[in-house]
């Protein structure tokens, strides 16, 4: 809770940051507080104590302190990443207050006990990232994307909000898990219009996680946005996205899991086969990794949808999280810095294990993360799914899962193909900032070393 | 102890040469991997004294809560598996000493971290790490033949990666779908006996599906006819010394893996598609030799003649017999030596006339005798001539197949003739007759290339004559296996 509380406050001194004139000591401070947070954070995990807060609105519970925990420790390596986003630009304050509010609403998406904060969750983390999206003012595509965004996602936030409206309207109640003892108490004459209530809610959070068929979004608005912002979208956004997925579904609705598993198990299998297929034949490298984004949340997804409420899978979604957000980073930290000159495509990657050996390095680690080869952790991402689905009635998608992961090399390894084998005409190195440096080399190691030592992160929750 | 050293000592060596340069990484790796066959050799020695020695043996957890540990040990057959692999690299190192290779460091480093992964894939006792060195052992190959292959490398490897990822993780699922089912005080296991036990306590359908998801990795891997596209374009690409790892050794992690990873767990399963199987390895041998016996390149050639000589060990192994397992053992062993010299002779031709193609060369032992010899007996090694060190296997492997079908056995005996065939009409073309080309010379080899093809050819001749030594250590695994078949 101190977290969200410290972060709000960095955001509101951001704002004052204009007006007290202390730009230049914002970005330090903005780390400061970060690190401030993920020490409280800790701290709540150690003592280990669910307080609610606000009347039962909020409640950080271990789930929540876990999420909470990849969320900051994301956001600090992605400040660190993007300090000369923030220099380039003159309005630099806004920024700084738009990507922390965004923060702010994403570590409310991991820790509601209520509908309405989860729907303030959502368009808190989502309205700041609509504007950042268009941050590019003079790009077109930066315009598009954020006029897509705002679209699709208000668009999302209708059905949410009707969602939630149904349900109250059926069981009389905002919160979790009253709703949760309600259902269960009158299991057998729940009025219509409730299940529909809950599939709108479905149809709302897959919008959110950019599940297919609801994912049309997601490729033009990566590719449109900032570099750095899509790095934002697919790692803090995404995360908690899914622990909002995973509260409300394997929490809120466990008790009526047959209702919206079938209708899950579509989604998943339509994202899988999608977003793979599609990944393969594009050649820009941000539409790459968005379909590719598109298909790890079909994984993701594929944990709820087992709905085993047991450790197991929640260790499995929050291994899942990180290591998908550390090779994402890495990735993204590397694109952004080899797609300056305004290539965006594969090719752009062309012999840049002459140009720049270690980084080529770092981004095939990434790859081969993402494509979940050992020993890096993705591999062991995908094995927890894997052992998740295994014992469930759903063993079809496993075996759709595994063939759209043979397609899926294949896009990730044309990167590294590019990078290897294929010839650059201009043999000037790239020379990148040491600060990302640092995020990269650091981001990079942590995956390998999560995946030599899975345990650290699998076990946080005891069997 | 010494099993942990094993793996640990090549992982630590390949490290060590990314970061030295020039052909002090080329030096710096032979001794290297000397050293690991020196390793090897003492854990045969200490074998031959206890097979249970507990320095043949390690255990660690490594993830606690998924009952995975870092389980490896030694018996006979992964001691025969490890004997081949580090006495093959450093010869495969050795053998690259006249050819110069851009980057050395890189080179060589990932030739030790792919030894590393092999000797693990042969040790592993825990389902999970079994499958995490079989797919770390494709990462170094891959970047071998990506970056120092032959033309059309990015294609031809791309193809070679995704085919053997897709079964892999084709025997992933297969694999937690058994430490799904296994029970040990109420705790799952990946331990190998444990996944025997949770294998057969499956119904027949369940163990047949198990036997697909796990078969089709390693008749990938091995390639068994109809999966065997990949390999004859993986291989004539690949660099030289990528194509005698491909073929020398990781070739075997596929029929290993039959032997101790899918023959006892699904007794049923193989009871039912077994003979599948069989007819599918025969058929490829069939295909395979004929498809050689008209192939103009000779890399190409020694590529289909592996995978005739895959499919017959292949069928041995899954007749589930004791000679048709002990000969594929045997036959494992000799055709790593064997085509990893053939691969060296295709190499040296090459060098030293600019072509592969048997049209173009003719008449090279009225230049070269010593070669011609050299040459000779491992050719003969290959097609399994009495008192080489093919022969034994492929008569073992022959009357295993036999004792499960008559029919199989005399369709598979066809690799003897055609091997024949196809291999001395190529010995023909390139050695014997006049000239073809006047521009081809061919000089006297270079003394590492001589010591190399020397020491294939003493060990083709002296296993030939004197097996026992290995062809006990083989009985007696081969005994092991047969209880657990039961």
């Amino acid at each position: 809770m101190k977290g969200l509380l410290i972060i709000s406050g960095l955001g509101i001194l951001a704002m004052l940051a204009e007006i007290f004139k202390f730009k230049k000591l914002l970005f330090p401070m903005v780390l400061l507080g970060i690190v401030a947070a993920y020490a409280f954070n800790f701290m709540e995990w150690k003592t280990g104590m669910s307080i609610p807060y606000f009347d039962n609105m909020i409640g950080f519970d271990k789930l929540a302190i876990a999420f909470s925990g990849i969320i900051i420790a994301t956001a600090f390596f992605w400040f660190i990443l993007a300090n000369d986003y923030f220099e380039e630009e003159t309005n630099l304050v806004d920024h700084f207050a738009l990507v922390l509010f965004a923060l702010v609403g994403a570590l409310m998406l991991t820790s509601f006990k209520n509908m309405t904060t989860l729907f303030l969750g959502v368009e808190i983390m989502s309205i700041p990232l609509y504007v950042l999206a268009a941050s590019k003012k003079k790009d077109i595509k930066s315009n598009e994307a954020g006029f897509k965004y705002l679209i699709m996602g208000s668009f999302a936030s209708g059905f949410l909000l009707f969602g939630i409206a149904l349900i109250y309207g059926a069981t009389g109640s905002f919160d979790l898990m009253q709703i949760r003892s309600f259902i269960s108490e009158h299991a057998a004459d729940m009025p219509l219009f409730f299940y529909v209530g809950v599939v709108f809610m479905l149809i709302a959070m897959c919008f959110k996680v950019s599940a297919a068929p609801f994912h049309f979004w997601a490729p033009d608005v990566y590719q449109g946005s900032p570099t750095l912002i899509t790095a934002l979208m697919s790692t803090v956004v995404k995360t908690a996205a899914f622990a909002a997925f995973m509260r409300l579904f394997m929490v809120g609705f466990a008790e009526i899991s047959s209702v919206w598993t079938g209708i899950l198990a579509g989604v998943v299998a339509l994202s899988l086969i999608i977003a793979n297929f599609s990944a393969a034949m594009q050649n820009n490298v941000k539409r790459i990794l968005a379909y590719s984004s598109i298909s790890h949340a079909a994984f993701m997804l594929m944990v709820i949808l087992a709905n085993v409420r047991s450790n197991l899978s929640v260790n499995a979604l929050i291994y899942y999280s990180l290591a998908y957000s550390l090779g994402s980073i890495a990735a993204f930290g590397i694109v952004y810095n080899v797609t300056r000159k305004g290539n965006e495509n594969v090719d752009a990657f062309n012999g840049l294990s002459k140009r720049n050996p270690s980084l080529a390095l770092c981004m095939a680690v990434a790859m081969l993360s993402l494509a979940g080869i050992p020993i890096t952790s993705g591999f062991f991402a995908k094995y927890f799914v894997f052992t998740a689905m295994i014992g469930t009635q759903y063993k079809w998608l496993l075996i759709i899962a595994v063939l759209t992961s043979a397609v899926g090399v294949y896009y990730y390894l044309r990167v590294v193909i590019a990078m290897y084998f294929k010839k650059q005409d201009t043999h000037e190195p790239i020379t990148i900032e040491r600060s990302n440096i640092i995020v990269i080399v650091l981001t990079t190691a942590a995956t390998i070393a999560i995946g030599i030592v899975p345990g650290i992160v699998a076990e946080m929750f005891e069997f | 102890m010494l099993a942990a050293l094993l793996i640990l000592f090549p992982l630590l060596a390949g490290l060590l040469v990314f970061f030295v340069k020039g052909n002090t990484a080329r030096n710096l790796a032979l001794g290297f991997s000397i050293i690991e066959f020196g390793l090897a050799l003492g854990a045969f020695c200490l074998f031959k004294q206890d097979p249970n020695a507990c320095m043949l043996s390690f255990d660690h957890v490594w993830v606690k809560s998924l009952g995975i540990h870092f389980s490896v040990g030694i018996d006979g057959m992964s001691l025969l598996m490890i004997l081949l692999t580090t006495f093959l690299v450093p010869l495969i190192i050795l053998s690259s000493f006249t050819s110069d290779h851009s980057k050395p460091n890189n080179f060589y480093g990932l030739i030790l971290l792919m030894q590393m992964a092999l000797v693990g894939v042969f040790m592993a006792n825990d389902g999970f790490l079994f499958y995490v060195f079989w797919e770390l052992a494709l990462i170094p190959i891959y970047f071998i033949c990506l970056l120092w292959g032959g033309e059309d490398r990015g294609r031809i490897t791309f193809k070679f990666f995704v085919y053997t990822l897709f079964g892999s993780l084709f025997m992933l699922v297969g694999l937690i779908y058994l430490y799904n089912h296994t029970n040990v005080d109420g705790l799952k296991s990946w331990a190998v006996q444990d996944l025997y036990t949770a294998g057969r306590s499956l119904a027949e359908n369940q163990q047949c599906a198990v036997f697909w998801m796990i078969f089709i990795a390693f008749a990938i891997k091995m390639p068994i006819f109809p999966l065997h596209t990949w390999q004859p374009d993986t291989y004539v690409t690949a660099p030289t010394q990528g194509t005698m790892l491909l073929s020398g050794i990781m070739l075997k992690m596929g029929t290993f893996g039959v032997i101790k990873w899918l023959l006892p767990v699904v007794p049923l399963g193989l009871e039912k598609w077994g003979g599948t199987a069989i007819a599918l390895s025969v058929t490829g041998i069939v295909y395979a030799s004929i498809i050689a016996i008209s192939q103009k390149d000779f890399k190409r050639l020694i590529a289909y003649s592996s995978i005739a000589h895959v499919g017959l060990i292949s069928a041995g192994i899954l007749s589930a017999n004791q000679q048709g397992i002990q000969g594929a053992i045997m036959q494992m062993l000799a055709h790593g030596v064997n085509v990893v010299g053939l691969f060296f002779i295709a190499d040296i031709l090459f060098r030293h006339t600019g072509t592969r193609e048997m049209d173009k060369l003719g008449g090279i032992r009225g230049m070269n005798g010593n070669f011609a010899i050299l040459f000779l007996i491992i050719l003969l090694g290959s097609v399994a001539l009495p008192l080489t060190n093919g022969f034994v296997g492929e008569f073992l492997l022959i009357n295993g197949v036999y004792q499960f079908s008559a029919t199989m056995a005399a369709l598979a005996g066809l690799t003897v003739i055609l091997g024949a065939v196809y291999m001395l009409r190529a010995y023909q073309k390139i050695m014997l007759g006049d000239r073809n080309d006047s521009n081809v010379a061919f000089g006297p080899l270079a003394t590492t290339d001589k010591v190399v093809l020397s020491i294939i050819c003493v060990v083709v001749v002296a296993f030939g004559v004197y097996p026992k030594p290995l062809n006990d250590i083989a009985e007696e695994a081969v005994k092991t296996i047969m209880l657990n078949l039961k």
